[in-house]
């Protein structure tokens, strides 16, 4: 019983919460709500699936919202100031995510630092970073830049269809990029941490790094590898927010962090894994995606948002580490 | 003197590994107590029953006459027994100066009231540290103090709380010759004060210099004490190590003595793994051997021997001092330990919990963790020859379970150990070293396991590195002793002279070799 509990518990509540929903608010059911609550959750579930990687190793990444607002800036300092292409704009974003995430690894095995102190660095750093070059402002067609100057560039059309194209899926323009980004990356994501050795070996990492460094897996170039990783999807969420939002707003994308790390956290509770797993941490997100849409169509006021995403996260964990410590003890 | 604590029948069993059985000892006032034991013993079991960590599962306990049974660390100690382990950092908060970490028990129990008033601590530490002889400014940082100088803080520390009863668990592994001494002499204050002391050692030089009286642990049993004058060491070491009786073998012994060894003679060309002038630290002599293709050599010697930096250059985590290794004739350097798994050298660590065993995988996952390349096809691991190699794996060592996807966590100890030897056989290898392989394995598994490698010897050079002299006997061609970081003794498995070799584990430190 027991194990039945801590295997479907999480997944019976989902679709109770769906069911709820459909039933007691207007609208809830169909597919336009169902496309909106997967573009509500698509940039935090990038995030959350490279915060996910982290936390396979025993890592943990706080840098992700700031390189995710940084990706914003950079792809909008390059296309409006630099007045590039939406591919170099992608190929920087992309480059500079990678980067940080190769620093943060490398503070982390090479120079010994905490996980959670080095990326916490690396996040003020970041946060300072991309403010330096607009003088705090945020960055639109028009602004005057620091020397004077009027910015002439525009996103291009391209970058901007990331944020905007809806493909078609029976229904015409239904599904946004964003949300086929989420799915693609999620997939990936699935398919390396649980089917290829390399998964494999990041989660014995995760599980006992001296046992793994033993049996002779390259204990810091995994771990390096699961920061890059990280950052790298970071980026891409960044991205994404860049061309949903057309300029680059500096307040934007102040929650991120903290959503991406409460899907992920919640995941652990999916199918009773009590361990970071790709499939959890888009469930996770999911969840929190159903839950608020669902309580903003039954008229919940926006501020309570935070505290329902709260209480998910503490029962998520509960449920997870009590249950599965008295599972382990039952056996 | 009388009896300060009196033990009479402790029992204590982990899941199914009994780890004391029916231990009997008494300590006597105004006396250092030295408890020997090889690895795994039961000492450090003992140690935590005594000092409140653990509860025993049977027997009786009493001090000063009255029964004693504490629930916490905290509750032995105001009893008046205090310990000391081993860590000498689990004693002493490094960030606080000394006057704070003399006072550290009178503040956590809550006596010295809300506020610490730094005068009256430091008063308090004065008088303390007055009745230890030391001479500390108690106002520096315990992190600023050398290695000896923390550990007398420990120990004034413990002494505070004027026991009755003192426990060192191995308190000098970490200390240099002169550190020792100033021990020693702090000791011989207590005993003269009347305190109960238990001394837990290796040591030899520690033992001779200070035990009163000996007693010998061996598989969770007293197999000695030792309290005429003078004291017979070498007999305690006998006690301790075990005397090779024939009912102690394994059946696996006879075939040893059949067997026949690669012969004296040392071609540079042999199959198997040449030490040529190995040093394996910088100040240690060279070590020079062969461990042929087929044979089984076991390494014995005591803890700080050297046997355990061996295993370890040999396995590529550490590179030696000086010298040279060659495998099969072919010069052999390895820059890691992948290096040398990918060499075909393999290690099979000590301490299973922690160097071994991946708690979140099955059975199967945790064979294939060195070799997840050869069990996956562009990167895709292949579940079915995962378990293909493990079920092979689990017939041929006989380990009990009931699928190879059984969660790790769900064997004995032994079936575990079995599983962690299993994964280094999986595939073929020209050097296997195995670091204290039946280390908390019960006597069927230790069989089980010594048979298989015995079997399977021929393939390839194996390396036993072990405590116990009756193991080295049941297994190996050839034992080599180590001491001070180089080999003592060489005896061939047959009619051991072991009274020779019980000398030559003793060897005593060289720097003490030179003193006399």
């Amino acid at each position: 019983m027991i194990h039945l509990a801590i295997r479907f518990g999480f997944i019976v509540l989902l679709l109770g919460l769906v069911l709820f929903f459909s039933l007691a608010a207007d609208g809830f059911a169909g597919p336009h709500s169902a496309v909106f609550i997967f573009q509500s959750v698509a940039i935090t579930g990038i995030l959350a699936l490279g915060v996910t990687c982290t936390l396979v190793v025993d890592g943990f990444d706080l840098s992700i919202g700031a390189v995710a607002t940084s990706a914003l800036m950079l792809s909008s300092y390059v296309m409006v100031v630099w007045e590039g292409g939406a591919a170099l704009a992608i190929v920087a974003c992309l480059l500079m995510g990678a980067l940080v995430g190769l620093v943060n690894g490398l503070l982390i095995v090479r120079m010994k630092v905490p996980d959670l102190l080095a990326t916490l660095g690396i996040m003020f750093l970041l946060i300072g970073l991309q403010r330096i070059p607009t003088e705090g402002r945020s960055i639109a067609t028009g602004m005057t830049l620091p020397d004077g100057r009027v910015a002439e560039g525009t996103f291009s059309a391209v970058f901007l269809a990331l944020g905007r194209h809806r493909f078609d899926l029976v229904i015409e323009r239904l599904l946004p990029v964003s949300v086929v980004v989420l799915v693609v990356v999620a997939v990936l994501v699935w398919v390396f941490l649980e089917l290829t050795r390399h998964g494999r070996l990041m989660y014995a990492i995760g599980s006992n790094q001296r046992a793994a460094r033993l049996a002779g897996v390259p204990v810091d170039r995994y771990k390096v590898l699961a920061y890059v990783i990280s950052g790298v999807l970071a980026s891409v969420g960044g991205m994404l927010m860049a061309a949903r939002l057309g300029r680059g707003d500096i307040a934007s994308g102040n929650n991120l962090l903290l959503d991406a790390v409460a899907a992920a956290l919640i995941g652990y509770a999916v199918l009773g894994a009590a361990r970071p797993n790709a499939f959890g941490t888009a469930m996770g997100a999911l969840f929190v995606g159903i839950l608020l849409q669902g309580l903003t169509m039954m008229n919940a006021p926006y501020y309570t948002q935070d505290f329902v995403k709260g209480a998910v996260l503490v029962l998520a964990l509960m449920f997870t580490f009590s249950l599965s410590a008295r599972r382990d003890a039952t056996r | 003197m009388p009896d300060v604590l009196d033990l009479i029948g402790i029992d204590k069993a982990f899941g199914s590994h009994r780890v004391l059985r029916d231990v009997t000892l008494a300590l006597p006032a105004g006396r250092v107590t030295v408890l020997m034991g090889a690895n795994g013993a039961g000492k450090s079991t003992l140690v935590k029953i005594l000092s409140g960590v653990h509860a025993r599962d049977a027997g009786r306990v009493s001090l000063a006459g009255r029964p004693f049974a504490p629930r916490s660390p905290l509750a032995a100690r105001s009893a008046g027994v205090v310990t000391v382990h081993q860590s000498i950092d689990d004693g002493v908060v490094p960030d606080l100066d000394i006057a704070a970490n003399l006072m550290l028990e009178e503040m956590a129990s809550g006596r010295g009231g809300f506020w610490y008033r730094r005068g009256r601590a430091r008063d308090r530490a004065r008088e303390i540290a007055g009745r230890m002889g030391l001479d500390f400014d108690l106002s520096r940082p315990v992190r600023e103090l050398a290695l000896a100088d923390r550990q007398t803080v420990a120990i004034a520390r413990a002494m505070a709380a004027n026991p009755r009863v003192l426990i060192l668990d191995e308190p000098t592994s970490s200390l240099s010759a002169r550190e020792a001494e100033r021990l020693f002499v702090l000791v011989e204050r207590l005993r003269a004060d009347g305190v109960s002391i238990l001394y837990i050692s290796h040591r030899m030089s520690d033992i001779e210099r200070l035990a009163d009286r000996i007693v010998v642990l061996r598989d969770g049993a007293v197999s000695g004490t030792f309290e005429t004058r003078p004291l017979d060491t070498a007999a305690a070491l006998e006690a301790m190590l075990g005397q090779a009786t024939p009912s102690a073998g394994t059946g696996v012994r006879a075939d040893a003595r059949v067997r026949a060894g690669p012969d004296g003679h040392d071609d540079p060309g042999d199959p198997g793994l040449h030490l040529d002038a190995l040093r394996l630290l910088p100040g240690s002599d060279p070590v020079t051997t062969r461990i042929g293709r087929g044979e089984i050599v076991a390494v014995t010697g005591l803890v700080g021997s050297g046997k355990g930096a061996l295993a370890e250059i040999v396995a590529g985590l550490h590179r030696p001092a000086a010298g040279a290794m060659r495998l099969d004739g072919a010069p052999y350097a390895p820059s890691g330990i992948g290096d040398a798994i990918a060499h075909g050298v393999f290690l099979v660590p000590r301490d299973r919990a922690g160097n071994a065993v991946v708690p979140a995988f099955d059975i199967a996952a945790n064979l294939s963790l060195p070799f997840t390349a050869r069990r996956s096809r562009a990167g895709f691991l292949s579940r079915a020859a995962e378990r293909g190699v493990a079920t092979a794996l689990i017939e041929r060592l006989g380990i009990v379970c009931r699928s190879p996807r059984d969660g790790i966590g769900t064997l004995s100890g032994g079936n575990q150990q079995k599983v962690m030897i299993a994964r280094w056989l999986s595939e073929p290898s020209r050097v296997l070293v195995l670091d204290e392989p039946f280390q908390g394995v019960d006597i069927r598994a230790r069989r089980d396991i010594g048979a298989r490698l015995r079997d399977e010897a021929v393939e390839r050079a194996t390396l036993v590195l072990v405590s116990e002299i009756d193991e080295a006997l049941e297994i190996a061609d050839r034992i080599l002793v180590m001491a001070n970081h180089t080999l003592v003794g060489e005896h061939r498995n047959r009619d051991v002279d072991l009274p020779g070799l019980m000398r030559q584990i003793a060897t005593p430190p060289a720097t003490e070799r030179h003193a006399a």
